[in-house]
């Protein structure tokens, strides 16, 4: 399939990136490439074919629910660009 | 014979004969490493203030006597910076050790400070796309160590390590292993722990040994193999001594040589070589057929669908909020997340996370993705079907031996093909690993690559040291 520019613009937007013009263009170029190639899977019979999202036959993993030591909230908040007390700090969300 | 140039069971082995200590032998490779790093790369950070190393003191009870494991940027490491090579991650130090790194301690392991190079998130081939530049080729310094892993393959064949972790999505472990001439081997998915491996691809990933010989690599994954309650998809199984199967000789062993993989695309100078290794392995007693894996050529495409949609998702949580890089001054949120993910992720990082939204998006999802884990589920049944009849699979690691840097940075489809051979153990969730097999006439180094049955860890090892026990490939070392 063709992929246009305002398909870019609309999946960085899903995908939460901004691209510079250069890259808008670069971008849609290599990835018209790799989907021209990933169309080779068109030609793959797959009629009664079941997917594989995961590739161990393992299901539904449970576990006893005991409590344990767990991150502190200090320690946590460690890496964070801005902190507001106990809390991650973010540009205000609701005007 | 100076002690950077040993493996780590001989450094074990000098500490239990009282010829050296764990302190020692940490000083001996922080002299290699500054002495010969400048020319490799294969480490990152160094310049900054070394942290202090986690205490390995005399330790002659545990299992790896105080002996040093250098671990890829993208392991967590308490106390010590995890950054993935990605501006993204700038700064980042995690607040607590992946299971791996637990297991290392616990068995008396020290941790290198320093972390290994790596493409940016795991996310090439060529160790070109880090944010702290490629990584050289310790046989030849105008080639690519290979990827993701190319710093710890690197670090281990210019020996500035004794071994190392990696981790393997689509051939990360092996394919650079393949590259500098050592031993890269990805157990089967489930075995190893991915608690703290920063996530690329969650179905595919796994972390692995990448060392000097074979019988390191079985050492190195007796200690980190196992269950864990913080993984649900590792498994609860017995992990037996990697060790005791080696030496035991491969008489009568079925090996399978897949057609597919000796075809058009492959190097005729690795064909060559990769065939006397088969031969090799037939004077050692194995029996070998050619056979056919026929969804081979689909291996590339599915993988690409799989692992991007798995990697938009998983990288979602790179945000500048919790940790790493933020913009400066954001407007508001949706601001804050566009403008932070733009300027800080890399061309292939943007790549494939667009890559993997598209192919998840709506209108998309059935065409691509959910065909995608269809024809997964065919290059599943090739294998099950060989392993019903043979006991492993022998093929070459890569098409090619190292290429050179900046050969195949601008053609990101051509970078993609370069990992031919090694994604489908990857869909299939098989053990494989890449043991030297020779040099090509320019001095570079070749892999052979070992598949087996899920959890048969032990059959890779076992004929990987027998070829290799028979072969002198891997007493070479580039001349630094």
């Amino acid at each position: 399939m063709a992929i246009t520019k305002d398909t870019i613009k609309h999946v960085a937007h899903l995908a939460r990136i901004d691209l510079a013009p250069n890259e808008l263009e670069t971008l849609s170029a290599q990835l018209q490439d790799i989907l021209d190639f990933i169309d080779k899977l068109k030609q793959a019979d797959i009629k009664d074919v079941l997917p594989t999202s995961h590739i161990l036959p393992v299901s539904n993993v449970m576990r006893d629910d005991l409590p344990r030591e767990s991150l502190l909230s200090e320690k946590a908040l460690e890496n964070a660009p801005q902190r507001k007390g106990s809390f991650f700090g973010v540009p205000k969300v609701i005007e | 014979m100076e002690l950077y140039k040993l493996t780590a069971r001989e450094l074990i082995e000098k500490i239990d004969k009282k010829e050296s200590n764990a302190g020692e032998i940490i000083s001996c490779l922080g002299k290699r490493i500054k002495e010969v790093d400048p020319k490799i790369n294969a480490y990152v950070r160094l310049s900054e203030p070394e942290p202090s190393i986690s205490a390995p003191g005399p330790q002659p009870s545990t299992p790896l006597r105080g002996v040093p494991v250098s671990i890829k940027d993208n392991i967590c490491t308490q106390g010590y910076k995890t950054e993935c090579s990605s501006k993204i991650l700038e700064g980042f130090t995690p607040p607590y050790d992946a299971t791996v790194i637990t297991k290392l301690k616990n068995a008396g392991a020290a941790i290198l400070p320093f972390k290994t190079n790596m493409d940016e998130f795991a996310f090439g081939s060529s160790t070109e796309n880090s944010c702290f530049g490629p990584t050289r080729n310790p046989w030849s310094l105008e080639a690519v160590a290979g990827g993701s892993s190319g710093g710890s393959a690197a670090a281990v064949a210019a020996d500035e390590a004794a071994w190392a972790l990696g981790s393997d999505t689509g051939g990360s472990i092996r394919q650079p292993a393949s590259f500098c001439g050592v031993v890269g081997l990805k157990p089967t998915y489930g075995r190893v722990s991915r608690y703290g491996l920063i996530a690329f691809a969650s179905s595919l990933d796994q972390i692995g040994p990448i060392t000097k010989d074979v019988a390191d690599s079985a050492s190195l994954l007796n200690v980190i193999a196992g269950y864990d309650h913080f993984d649900s998809t590792s498994i609860d199984k017995e992990v037996p001594d990697y060790t005791k199967v080696l030496g035991s000789g491969i008489k009568g062993i079925k090996i399978a040589l897949p057609e597919e993989y000796f075809v058009e695309g492959l190097d005729p100078e690795v064909k060559s070589i990769v065939e006397e290794a088969v031969d090799k392995l037939k004077s050692l007693g194995a029996e070998d057929k050619t056979v056919s894996l026929p969804h081979t050529q689909y291996s590339i495409p599915v993988y690409y669908i799989v692992a991007t949609a798995e990697a938009s998702s998983n990288l979602a949580r790179f945000d500048g909020v919790q940790y790493g890089h933020r913009c400066a001054k954001p407007q508001n949120l949706i601001q804050m997340y566009n403008k932070t993910r733009g300027e800080s992720f890399g061309q292939e990082a943007k790549r494939r996370i667009m890559l993997g939204t598209f192919v998840l998006s709506h209108g998309y999802y059935d065409a691509y993705y959910l065909r995608a884990l269809k024809v997964r589920t065919l290059i599943k049944n090739d294998f099950e079907k060989l392993f019903s009849e043979f006991d492993c699979v022998v093929t070459p690691t890569s098409p090619t031996a190292a290429f050179r840097i900046g050969e195949k940075i601008r053609d990101p489809l051509k970078m993609y093909l370069s990992d031919i051979y090694t994604i489908s153990a990857n869909l299939a969730g098989l053990p494989a690993i890449s043991v030297p097999c020779g040099f090509t006439k320019n001095g570079l180094p070749v892999g052979l690559q070992i598949l087996a049955k899920p959890f048969d860890e032990e059959m890779i090892l076992k004929v990987a040291h027998a070829y290799e026990q028979a072969t002198p490939w891997h007493k070479m070392k580039p001349k630094l």
